[in-house]
């Protein structure tokens, strides 16, 4: 038997370790990517650090690098308005969307509809911005100009995230264990009842972690939010002002920035990670929590 | 007995209500989607021809096709699978078969790799431009795009790699072990084959991940709309030209409508591969147990 040294079931200690130490470099090497790309974005915002004093990305009297003024905040609260209007629209529509799939629908329809919610959710960034420069933005310019505004920034935003909150909310729904549902039923509880009063409470952690997670999405979303919100620094006062976001800024920018503002750039792409890690290690506890 | 009789009715007025909200609400998003869809076909099927994939792009993408463009999408993407692939379905059989879920380097890889899929787009297209672009010195071409985008596509590789290994039932591992074969042998012709399913999913949401990505580009691969010589030429993907024809081109948007449509058609087309696949594989394991 001496072909079977070249069979797949000669045991060789020696192959399978080196199989082991290039699986681990492998898995090193994704691990440590995160880290990397930390890294760099403090070695490229070090600059901007170094030479301006944190404060002044607040306190600045405005947003303008070329004369060395480097206000954050009309970005900040720009990005806020857009993801927390955002969320207000989304959260009630996913939830009613995952309920609809759950205890609604027939389950053809149930299948179609989670079908049309996750190609709402494949659809790229730069299609919605494009839809909504096109249809949405002419849309609300005749109801209140110009039209590229944070209410179209909203409205896109909200079907975005929709589907992140509605498939998160129905895999909550989905592992309520059915006892408690039969039980309520066997009470003569009504549906709504049932809902509101058995499965709602049970499955509050993960629909919890799933608009968290959409709303990280929300916050770091850059192309659609530039392409309908008109780009101007600004606190928006009403619902029709164009905003700029901190990604926006960062996409608008980046192609002419040179020393410091490039830096100051940086500086907004590291807040963004932050505040989207921020989110996110709340919401990680909370899938936890439900897979115990 | 008439307070009872009003208190239930008021329950079942309740009840019609709230399934009257419910199905409103997922109306809604389903005419959405429809309205999404019919206006991109409607905007460009006009425009959509053969002549309009192959074609290069003539007066900044207003007339002519989107041939180039087409191969740098494709550029891009096979260099980003080239790298995140073997990188990404090495990590999930370390961590599917190798090391347990809890123990220290389990849970370190796990949760950086978590949190790599919460980090924004943008900010992948910042670190690809300081690292590979400049720090590396690649310049804005396609594979300082298509290595940022192995970044992106990696937390999505691991993840489904490594459910697809841990659904392969022990039963095979321990034939494979009581037969006398390797670990190595086992992994590469028996637990990778049977998870097979699983990674194709993991391949093609990937591929629409990558297809769909703007932002991550803007500043690696850069804008030009040549067709590419070598992997170190500037090219434009489909998702930049839409967005470069819609913001910088007046009079574009017919282009853009046609680009759009054809990147929608291949996305759901690889959405819908990739849903087919998963869902087949759920129903196996299921009859299978």
């Amino acid at each position: 038997m001496i072909w079977s040294r070249h069979n797949i079931s000669s045991p060789s200690a020696s192959a399978d370790a080196r199989m082991l130490w290039l699986l681990r470099g492998a898995a090193g090497t994704a691990t440590a990517l995160v880290l990397l790309i930390f890294l760099f974005l403090l070695v490229e915002s070090w600059p901007a650090l170094r030479h301006i004093s944190i404060g002044r990305f607040l306190i600045d009297p405005s947003w303008n690098p070329g004369e060395s003024m480097y206000k954050l905040t009309p970005m900040l609260s720009g990005t806020l308005y857009a993801a927390g209007g955002a969320l207000l629209l989304a959260t009630p529509l996913g939830i009613a969307s995952a309920l609809f799939i759950a205890y609604y629908a027939s389950p053809r329809s149930a299948s179609i509809y989670t079908r049309v919610v996750e190609l709402l959710a494949g659809i790229p960034s730069v299609v919605y911005g494009f839809w909504g420069l096109t249809t949405l933005v002419p849309l609300i310019n005749q109801l209140h100009p110009p039209g590229a505004s944070l209410l179209a920034g909203i409205l896109v935003l909200t079907l975005m995230i929709l589907p992140t909150i509605a498939l998160t909310a129905h895999a909550a729904l989905f592992s309520v264990p059915p006892d408690y549902l039969r039980s309520a039923a066997a009470l003569g509880i009504s549906r709504w009842g049932m809902i509101r009063g058995v499965a709602l409470p049970a499955a509050k952690t993960g629909i919890a972690a799933g608009i968290i997670l959409a709303a990280g999405r929300a916050i770091g979303e850059t192309m659609a939010v530039l392409m309908v919100t008109g780009n101007v620094v600004q606190h928006a006062a009403s619902l029709f002002d164009p905003i700029r976001t901190l990604a926006a800024n960062i996409a608008l920018e980046m192609p002419y920035a040179t020393g410091d503002h490039r830096a100051a750039l940086f500086v907004s792409g590291l807040t963004l990670m932050l505040l989207v890690m921020m989110l996110w290690s709340l919401a990680a506890p909370l899938g936890r929590n439900r897979d115990a | 007995m008439p307070e009872t009789v009003s208190v239930k009715s008021a329950g079942v007025h309740r009840d019609r209500f709230a399934q009257l909200t419910v199905c409103i609400a997922a109306f809604l998003v389903c005419a959405a989607f429809v309205w999404i869809l019919s206006d991109l076909v409607r905007g460009g099927m006009a425009h959509l021809s053969w002549n309009f994939l192959f074609d290069a792009p003539r007066d900044a993408g207003r007339a002519g096709g989107i041939g180039p463009i087409l191969v740098s999408t494709v550029l891009v993407l096979l260099v980003a699978l080239t790298v995140a692939l073997p990188l990404g379905w090495m990590t999930a059989a370390l961590l599917a078969e190798y090391v347990s879920a809890d123990g220290t380097f389990g849970s370190a890889a796990r949760y950086s790799l978590q949190m790599l899929a919460a980090v924004p787009s943008i900010v992948f297209g910042l670190f690809g431009n300081a690292f590979f672009s400049i720090y590396l010195g690649m310049g804005f071409s396609i594979l300082s795009g298509g290595l940022t985008l192995a970044c992106m596509l990696l937390p999505i590789l691991v993840s489904t790699g490594e459910a697809g290994l841990r659904a392969v039932p022990d039963a095979y591992r321990l034939s494979a072990a009581a037969l006398g074969m390797s670990r190595k042998a086992t992994l590469l012709h028996l637990l990778l084959p049977a998870a097979a399913p699983s990674l194709a999913a993991g391949l093609l949401l990937g591929i629409g991940r990558a297809i769909a990505e703007t932002a991550a580009l803007l500043f690696t691969s850069g804008y030009v709309d040549r067709m590419p010589g070598s992997l170190l030429d500037s090219g434009r993907t489909l998702a930049i030209h839409i967005f470069d024809l819609s913001m910088n081109v007046s009079g574009g948007d017919a282009s853009a409508h046609a680009s759009a449509l054809v990147l929608i058609t291949a996305l759901l087309l690889i959405n819908i591969a990739a849903i087919r696949l998963t869902a087949g594989w759920q129903r196996r394991k299921i009859v299978s147990e």
